[in-house]
């Protein structure tokens, strides 16, 4: 396929790593990607990379999943105290952090547009977004451990409801914060020039990641403990 | 919007000291640091293993220097029976995270790899030091343990709870010493989560032109789908391993039931289960027991194939098993908890796909086996490993099939019968693995040539060795011989205790035997004769370099393949092998 066909023409391809040159985007005619010499998924190594710590990473959140499934189908006074300004707060941090997945999505197309400062500003909305997400968390942490709740003990009932809570949004709210950090330095990066729009899209692929365990976890721990009638 | 840094980027060889041989990017380097390091983890945990055995035979004999290393866990030199739990559980840990774990595919997986797939490095170098140093930071929380007041954990190195979880009151070494415990294997799970991620994507991006998936030797199949276990359940330890040491230091209780009493002491956890533990534990466990062995099945499948001058028997039967037992062994860790309460429909349903995965693990040892049939055998010390490792996993395997019945594992899962069941097929077998690699890329990794006649000796006492220690586990394990247990008081045991005796003294004259190993590896770096290319006549892509290859692998040259990995036949042009950079038209009829 010539090179000015190619939709990857002059995107970056090759990972961190040492690929041999005359890696191929494309295989030559007659074979395929997988017989050598080329990259199988047409990808950069380190977008397979992170697709691959995802991967792994979604099933360290599943497991802490299932631990908080297996608990709170056991116990026989799971509470439910979450109050409405409570379910209010969690909703406008899922908007924000909603929010913020739409601003990585338009870093990653500025970039690819070759739009450097508008890479720049989307990727600091982004991390804008994350540091939001994290304040009104711990505004609502500090809230509830205002009430009594810890991870040995709250006022409603089982004290694996603490347990359960503080260890799933606390793994959340640290790959939020560790996403922010990775944000601020692509936008620095990029910005100097030292990383190029693949990375800014690597970085997109672990913060849409990081939205979509707050989808299960929104869900399931805020809106399953809700306060009804 | 092109990216010119990539295609500048050349591989240059570091000259100073400490990023040559310490902070190496080197996959070579690094593939031999892990080895250095399971090196280090096996003999301590060997010496363990020796105090353990000879605790449970002369409970009451003095040890030198052990009462300077714990004065409260061997008072005057004698270990306590809480000190022999310590040993075992670090002797566990060590032997099958440090050593099973790394040497087999961190280590030659690293260094051979990618030379193997033709690739100049792994797909992330830096990733791969950082691995390396990691694991590293984890084996040194482990040793830890050893010197803080305490001594190691007494919880196994399964860390059941609740004793694992409770803290110091259920014991010595469960203060700091558990939490050590904790920190070593989450670190050790980060290692091996970055190692395995570079592993795929170093065997499905840089393969070099015409190496297809099917021309892969088959022990980069093996690194491929170890990688690919590792990567799925090592996140579920991790997690597992949070939440323990939040249960330990933020007073959660995800593992501690209500109402629990510990040495008298009213425990404040309620609402947890110790059973969450060994589904998340053994999620993790099972798929482990094959990432111990796995690597090992490919590097015997390659070595059997090259010293016996033949292709190896159903090639591509073979990538299928390995595939099938791979995704088989996230379906059967319920096997492990049959003893611990479980409704009997689950453990029907663990113990189906227990007793399945045997197939393929058959199916692959036939085809060995018809790899080896009608041969030009070559008897070299790494081929001996080879077959050895055939004889300890089938033997081992058979125990299996015993205990994947729950109607007789409930009788069995505590005694001895397992201690030996596990040992031969995923210690001792998985170590055959290492020793058969270690003789066959010796002269690789090293560019000189390991001594043959140390290396028969050294496997023909091994091999008695391990059947002495191993065999009559099984036999007191039928008896009813409880494991886990620091001494035999109970009268029905005395009869078995002249067997004890027997593996005590098999496993510290085997263990002795392995100073012969080491002494053979150290002088041999040194001192061996200098080793050509290609000393086994071996078809694959490491061949093919100078022994020690160049700092790229490659000397900048970048292989094209032609053939498969295992082209073996009658005589042509004075050889009797293709490589794998041959031109097309070269062949042999096998």
């Amino acid at each position: 396929m010539s090179s000015s066909n190619d939709p990857l023409a002059g995107v970056a391809i090759h990972g961190g790593g040492h690929i041999p040159a005359g890696v191929q985007v494309y295989p030559e005619p007659g074979t395929s990607f997988w017989s050598g010499g080329g990259l199988p998924y047409g990808i950069p190594s380190r977008k397979l990379g992170m697709w691959l710590f995802i991967v792994s990473d979604a099933i360290t959140f599943s497991a802490v999943i299932f631990a908080y499934g297996y608990l709170r189908l056991a116990a026989a006074d799971w509470p439910r105290p979450f109050e409405t300004a409570s379910i209010v707060n969690a909703t406008v941090m899922t908007f924000v952090l909603l929010s913020s997945s739409v601003a990585m999505v338009l870093a990653v197309r500025a970039s690819n547009l070759g739009r450097r400062g508008g890479t720049v500003g989307w990727l600091l909305a982004t991390a804008g977004g994350g540091i939001v997400f994290d304040i009104l968390h711990i505004r609502e942490w500090l809230g509830l451990i205002h009430e009594g709740v810890r991870p040995f003990q709250n006022p409603w009932g089982t004290p694996m409801f603490g347990s359960a809570f503080f260890a799933m949004t606390g793994l959340h709210m640290l790959h939020v914060t560790i996403g922010v950090i990775y944000l601020l330095i692509i936008a620095m990066a990029y910005s100097n020039k030292k990383v190029t729009e693949v990375d800014v899209e690597v970085s997109g692929l672990y913060w849409h990641f990081v939205d979509l365990v707050w989808m299960f976890i929104f869900p399931l721990v805020y809106l399953l403990s809700a306060k009804v009638g | 919007m092109s990216d010119t840094s990539a295609a500048a980027h050349h591989h240059t060889a570091p000259t100073s000291f400490i990023r040559k041989y310490i902070f190496s990017l080197d996959h070579k380097v690094i593939g031999i640091q892990y080895y250095f390091l399971a090196i280090f983890s096996v003999l301590i945990g060997m010496v363990l293993s020796w105090l353990v055995r000879i605790h449970l035979v002369w409970p009451q004999l003095h040890i030198w220097g052990l009462e300077k290393l714990s004065p409260a866990g061997a008072p005057g030199g004698v270990m306590t029976p809480e000190y022999y739990l310590s040993l075992l559980t670090l002797h566990g840990t060590l032997m099958v995270f440090f050593v099973l774990t790394t040497a087999p595919q961190a280590g030659f997986g690293n260094y051979a790899l990618p030379i193997q797939i033709g690739a100049e490095d792994m797909a992330f170098p830096w990733l791969n030091m950082l691995s390396f140093w990691t694991t590293f930071v984890g084996l040194c929380c482990l040793v830890a343990t050893l010197f803080v007041k305490d001594g190691p954990p007494i919880s196994g190195w399964t860390a059941y709870p609740p004793l694992s979880a409770v803290g110091s009151d259920a014991g010595p070494g469960q203060g700091m010493g558990q939490n050590l415990w904790a920190v070593s294997i989450a670190i050790f799970c980060v290692g091996s989560l970055l190692g395995a991620l570079n592993f795929i994507v170093t065997t499905v991006d840089l393969r070099a032109k015409g190496m297809s998936l099917m021309r892969m030797p088959l022990t980069c199949w093996a690194w491929l789908i170890t990688a690919i276990l590792s990567l799925l359940s090592f996140a579920v330890l991790f997690a597992a391993c949070i939440l323990l040491f939040l249960d330990r230091n933020a007073g959660t209780s995800f593992f501690l039931p209500a109402g629990l009493l510990v040495n008298e002491k009213l425990q404040p956890h309620s609402g947890g289960s110790p059973l969450l533990w060994q589904h998340l534990f053994w999620f993790f466990g099972h798929p482990e027991v094959y990432i111990a062995i796995v690597p090992g099945f490919g590097v015997i499948s390659h070595i059997l194939s090259t010293f016996s001058r033949k292709p190896v028997l159903g090639y591509k039967v073979i990538v299928a098993c390995l595939l099938g037992i791979g995704f088989l062994s996230f379906m059967v860790w319920g096997h492990h908890m049959f003893l611990s309460g479980m409704s009997p429909y689950s453990g029907f349903l663990f113990s189906i796909p227990t007793l399945i995965i045997t197939i393929p693990a058959t199916i692959v040892s036939l085809l060995w086996l018809g790899t080896i049939f009608g041969g030009k055998l070559r008897f070299t010390t790494s081929m001996m490993f080879a077959l050895g490792f055939i004889s300890v996993f089938v033997t081992g395997g058979l125990g299996g099939m015993f205990l994947a019945q729950p109607s007789l594992d409930i009788f069995l899962h505590g005694t001895y019968f397992v201690v030996g069941h596990f040992h031969m097929v995923m210690g001792v077998a998985a170590i055959f693995g290492m020793f058969a690699g270690t003789y066959y890329w010796f002269p690789k990794m090293f560019g000189r040539m390991m001594n043959e006649t140390m290396g028969k000796i050294h496997f023909w006492f091994t091999f008695v060795g391990v059947y002495c220690i191993f065999m009559p586990m099984h036999f007191i394990g039928l008896e009813g011989n409880p494991r886990r247990y620091s001494q035999f008081v109970n009268a029905f045991i005395q009869p078995l205790m002249p067997v004890h005796k027997f593996m005590t003294i098999a496993a510290l004259s085997t263990g002795i035997i392995q100073f012969l190993f080491f002494f053979n590896l150290f002088w041999s770096i040194f001192k061996g004769p200098k080793a050509p290319n290609n000393p086994w006549e071996s078809t694959s892509l490491e061949w093919t370099v100078p022994s020690p290859p160049p700092f790229d692998n490659f000397a900048g040259v970048h292989p094209v393949v032609n053939h498969g990995a295992y082209e073996y036949g009658e005589e042509n042009d004075g050889k009797d092998y293709v490589m794998q950079t041959d031109p097309p038209t070269r062949a042999v009829t096998g």
